[in-house]
């Protein structure tokens, strides 16, 4: 299982870093969100998987999940929202200031 | 413990004075500076006795004993010298300056780095560990650079203090380095512990860089040839900060620390060969190019560097007696040492009374420029007779000390022109003599072309009535006059109190100093080296009287060359370079920055990879994968995948989306309940957050970026992958430790909570989630502001998002 999500997670990454280098924005936008899903991921795959039952004491059973990486995570996805939330709304404040929608126009924009 | 409170006392000093200033706001501050340097030096002089009979004071502060870095203070015979200078030097120069510096100047900030720059001076002579000694080092190019810029709103002092700063911080590097190497090889950063250690240095490797790096340290401070450069532009300093700094004391430091590694490096052929060679070339295109010079204070300054030379020779040719060379008679060769030191004295006396002479004159008249002065003895006859016994002195002639020093110097040169090495012949006293001339000259230029002759277009001073300065602004140079002359009547009660303390300590190994000093007598019959002063005199004389005719030659090839265009060139060249490079990675496109970043990784990861990627990986501890989760997995590539090849936004939202919940879905799977629901929740926010960029942006245009950057990207896209995936693997496959959460998994204890996960964020890392919060917060109302913000454009106030 941990390989597995490990490979997805390098797809994932593939996926993103690709997006990341293009000019529109709202590409850019996707590639930092699906990037902060690879990372998500890839942190509970390092915790190890399905290795006890959910971390929650009142459930019966001896043995849980590493519940560490959950935490970390559990910050982690709600301040990618944060920021995927700003970067939506700057680069629509962009397009309302310059008309430009990619890196480029923007890039001339300013160069102007 | 008196040594480290001499070094302190000023930097506290240094401290206090701004704090008090706001107090004063008057010329008076100097007065309160005044006793600091006083006491100091009265301090000092009392050490004068028991150094004189061969003690040493020796205190060391334990400071970082796993480096092996004390604060440890030595006063010797040597650096007892230099810190009478220093202080003796400052008090003279914050005297002097009271009445040179007008009140509305930032007096506050002057005297603060005056007294940086003696603390830090005092410590460079007083530490005998080299790592502190680099420290004061730095510290007095630093104060140099604040006090040369002192009038910082002038173009030149800033360009002037540039220059110092870079050429002697730069030599100061080198020195640290050299510095390094020694501890190298002796395991030791005391000085005196090298010294001990001295014969067994020349057979390492290290031994040549280190002597050589030292040496670079040195010349660059001392302004040797061809560093020189930066001392005439730190002429754009107040004229005390030149008297003091860049004539009696930092310009020393160079000298100083030569010296001081003569016991160390003396038996090298090398250093006897690098100390003498430079230092003649030095003083010989110092006194040459003195003599062009029309500003009197940049006179002063080629001036200065010639005679750094002269000593600096002097000192070489002093080493010449750690040589071992059979048969030679090393008394001769000491001498030399000794009357280096013997000069380095003098030369401060009259070099810092004609600086302060010529600050007088500049002062009074407004003017340095000797085209523009002439016949000044009769306005100011106090004046005039200082500048004439510190010229005389400086150009060797008697009843002044220089000409003591000036007539060891000469026998010196003749005497090492025997030295049975190759390339030390006859031409060393010739080039000695020939300085010597030039140096004659330009001292007659000194007297004679400000004090005598007629006043050019009869100028305004003339008729203003120009005078002596007030008399406290006399007593200073008046005192350096006293000592020019008395030096040259009682030289050998400095010889035997100050100059037999350090000339031990330059020959430690020599055992009785008595025998290292000779006599030294105003008259010692008609031997070759007053034949040499009398030819000096009777040529100079003549090159004075034809100079009008002779100084075209400055104007031809080889003798108007100046080492400063190169510094210039080489500067104006690094910055257009640096700058063009740099422009042409730096464009200002952010997918170029992030391309950089990423080829970054890939090359480091993939080079710590390439030596570890046989760990092995360790597939064993893999939990089993059941139908469903490899479906789920599955969906996840494809949509993933799809993403890049999509041409609608919509489209390309939506698969965000089936990313986003199946991510959600996996956390079931994977016993992550919270983190399901969270993601369930914050997807679909950030789902319809990006359907809402449809009302408002424009459809994605067809981005057709050329065949070779898709290329690019996507042969970065799939490294970065691939090098997640086998960093994952091999770090998967390889722990290490175990996991620490078994801790948290007592929470039902520890904080009451049944859910571990809320416990962690709630309880355990309560600050970490209230942080979180406040991010949160931070983006919220930064996506409040660009919503809210009027628009520049067309302000219609469509806000209603």
């Amino acid at each position: 299982m941990e390989t597995l999500i490990t490979l997805l997670v390098g797809v994932l990454v593939m996926v993103a870093v690709y997006l990341l280098l293009s000019r529109n924005f709202v590409r850019i936008i996707l590639g930092t969100a699906i990037l902060s899903h690879a990372i998500h991921l890839l942190i509970l795959a390092m915790g190890g998987l399905k290795k006890g039952g959910a971390p929650l004491l009142t459930e019966e059973g001896s043995t849980y999940t590493d519940a560490l990486p959950q935490a970390l995570i559990l910050t982690a996805i709600v301040i990618s929202f944060a920021v995927t939330a700003f970067l939506l709304v700057l680069a629509y404040r962009i397009y309302r200031e310059t008309g430009a929608d990619n890196l480029d126009d923007v890039r001339r924009e300013f160069d102007d | 413990m008196i040594i480290p409170i001499l070094i302190l006392v000023p930097f506290l000093a240094s401290l206090f004075v701004p704090f008090l200033y706001t107090y004063v706001r008057s010329k008076k501050i100097g007065w309160m500076v005044l006793p600091v340097p006083l006491i100091l030096f009265v301090i000092l002089s009392f050490q004068i006795p028991s150094l004189a009979s061969g003690e040493n004071l020796f205190h060391t502060i334990r400071w970082l004993n796993t480096a092996d870095i004390h604060f440890t203070t030595h006063l010797d015979g040597l650096s007892m010298i230099l810190g009478l200078l220093i202080t003796g030097m400052g008090t003279l120069v914050v005297m002097y300056s009271i009445y040179y510096l007008s009140e509305r100047e930032a007096l506050g900030r002057f005297y603060m780095y005056l007294l940086l720059f003696m603390g830090s001076m005092l410590g460079v002579v007083f530490s005998d560990n080299v790592l502190v000694l680099y420290v004061f080092w730095e510290l007095t190019s630093v104060s140099s650079f604040l006090l040369i810029a002192f009038w910082h709103q002038r173009k030149n002092s800033r360009a002037g203090a540039k220059k110092a700063m870079l050429i002697t911080v730069t030599g100061g590097i080198g020195m640290l380095v050299g510095f390094l190497m020694l501890h190298q090889m002796t395991g030791t950063y005391s000085i005196q512990e090298m010294i001990g250690m001295a014969g067994t240095l020349p057979t390492y490797d290290l031994f040549v860089p280190a002597m050589l790096l030292i040496l670079l340290g040195a010349f660059t401070k001392s302004a040797q040839f061809p560093f020189h450069i930066w001392l005439p532009d730190a002429m754009e300093a107040p004229t005390p900060v030149s008297a003091y700094l860049h004539s009696a004391t930092m310009v020393k430091a160079g000298i100083y620390l030569v010296a001081r590694f003569i016991p160390v490096f003396g038996e090298s052929e090398l250093w006897f060969y690098s100390v003498t060679f430079v230092g003649l070339l030095t003083l010989l295109w110092g006194s040459f190019n003195a003599v062009r010079q029309n500003d009197l204070k940049a006179l002063l300054a080629y001036s200065t560097i010639s005679q750094l030379g002269l000593i600096m020779s002097l000192l070489g040719i002093g080493s010449a007696a750690m040589l071992d060379i059979p048969g030679a008679d090393k008394t001769i060769y000491t001498a030399a040492a000794f009357a280096g030191l013997f000069h380095l004295i003098n030369h401060s006396t009259f070099k810092g009374a004609l600086f302060m002479i010529i600050g007088i004159v500049d002062h009074e008249l407004g003017t340095r420029d000797i085209r523009k002065l002439g016949g000044l003895a009769v306005f100011m006859p106090i004046t005039f007779t200082i500048a004439l016994a510190g010229s005389f002195s400086m150009a060797g002639l008697p009843p002044f000390n220089g000409f003591l020093s000036k007539e060891l110097f000469l026998e010196a040169s003749l005497a090492v022109q025997h030295l049975a090495l190759p390339g030390v012949h006859i031409w060393i006293p010739i080039v000695a003599w020939i300085a010597s001339v030039f140096t004659f000259v330009y001292c007659m230029i000194i007297v004679f072309q400000t004090f005598f002759g007629r006043q050019q277009q009869q100028p305004a001073w003339v008729d203003r009535g120009a005078h002596d300065p007030r008399p406290g602004m006399l007593v200073a140079p008046s005192i350096l006059g006293v000592l020019i002359v008395g030096l040259f009547f009682f030289p050998n009660v400095l010889g035997k109190w100050i100059l037999k303390p350090a000339m031990a300590a330059v020959y430690p190994s020599f055992g009785n100093p008595e025998s290292l000093v000779p006599h030294i007598a105003a008259w010692h019959g008609l031997n070759p080296a007053l034949w040499m002063t009398i030819g000096i005199i009777l040529i100079g004389t003549i090159l004075y009287i034809f100079l009008r005719q002779w100084r075209r030659i400055y104007t031809i090839a080889p003798f108007s060359w100046k080492i400063d265009n190169i510094y210039t060139l080489l500067l104006i060249q690094l910055e257009g370079n640096s700058y063009h490079l740099t422009n042409k990675y730096m464009t200002g496109h952010l997918h170029r920055y992030f391309t950089y970043i990423l080829l970054f990784f890939i090359t480091m990861m993939g080079t710590a990879l390439s030596f570890v990627w046989r760990l092995a990986f360790n597939f064993s501890e893999d939990s089993v994968v059941t139908v469903n989760e490899y479906i789920l997995v599955m969906v996840m590539m494809s949509a993933a995948v799809a993403i890049l090849f999509v041409n609608s936004r919509l489209i390309a939202i939506l698969l965000n989306g089936v990313l986003g919940f199946t991510v959600a879905f996996l956390f079931v799977v994977l016993r992550a309940p919270d983190l399901a629901l969270t993601q369930i929740v914050v997807e679909t926010v950030t789902t319809v957050l990006f359907l809402l960029t449809f009302r408002f942006m424009p459809d994605w245009k067809k981005e057709r970026p050329r065949r070779p950057v898709k290329v690019l990207n996507a042969c970065i896209a799939v490294a970065s992958g691939l090098i997640v995936i086998i960093t994952a693997l091999i770090v998967q496959g390889n722990r290490l430790f175990d996991p620490i959460s078994k801790y948290f998994e007592d929470a039902k204890t520890l904080t009451g909570g049944g859910n571990i996960v809320n416990a962690i964020l709630g309880d355990f890392r309560a600050f970490d989630t209230m942080l979180e919060i406040v991010v949160l917060l931070i983006g919220g109302l930064g996506v409040y502001v660009l919503i809210k913000l009027k628009d520049k454009k067309d302000g219609d106030g469509n806000e209603n998002q």
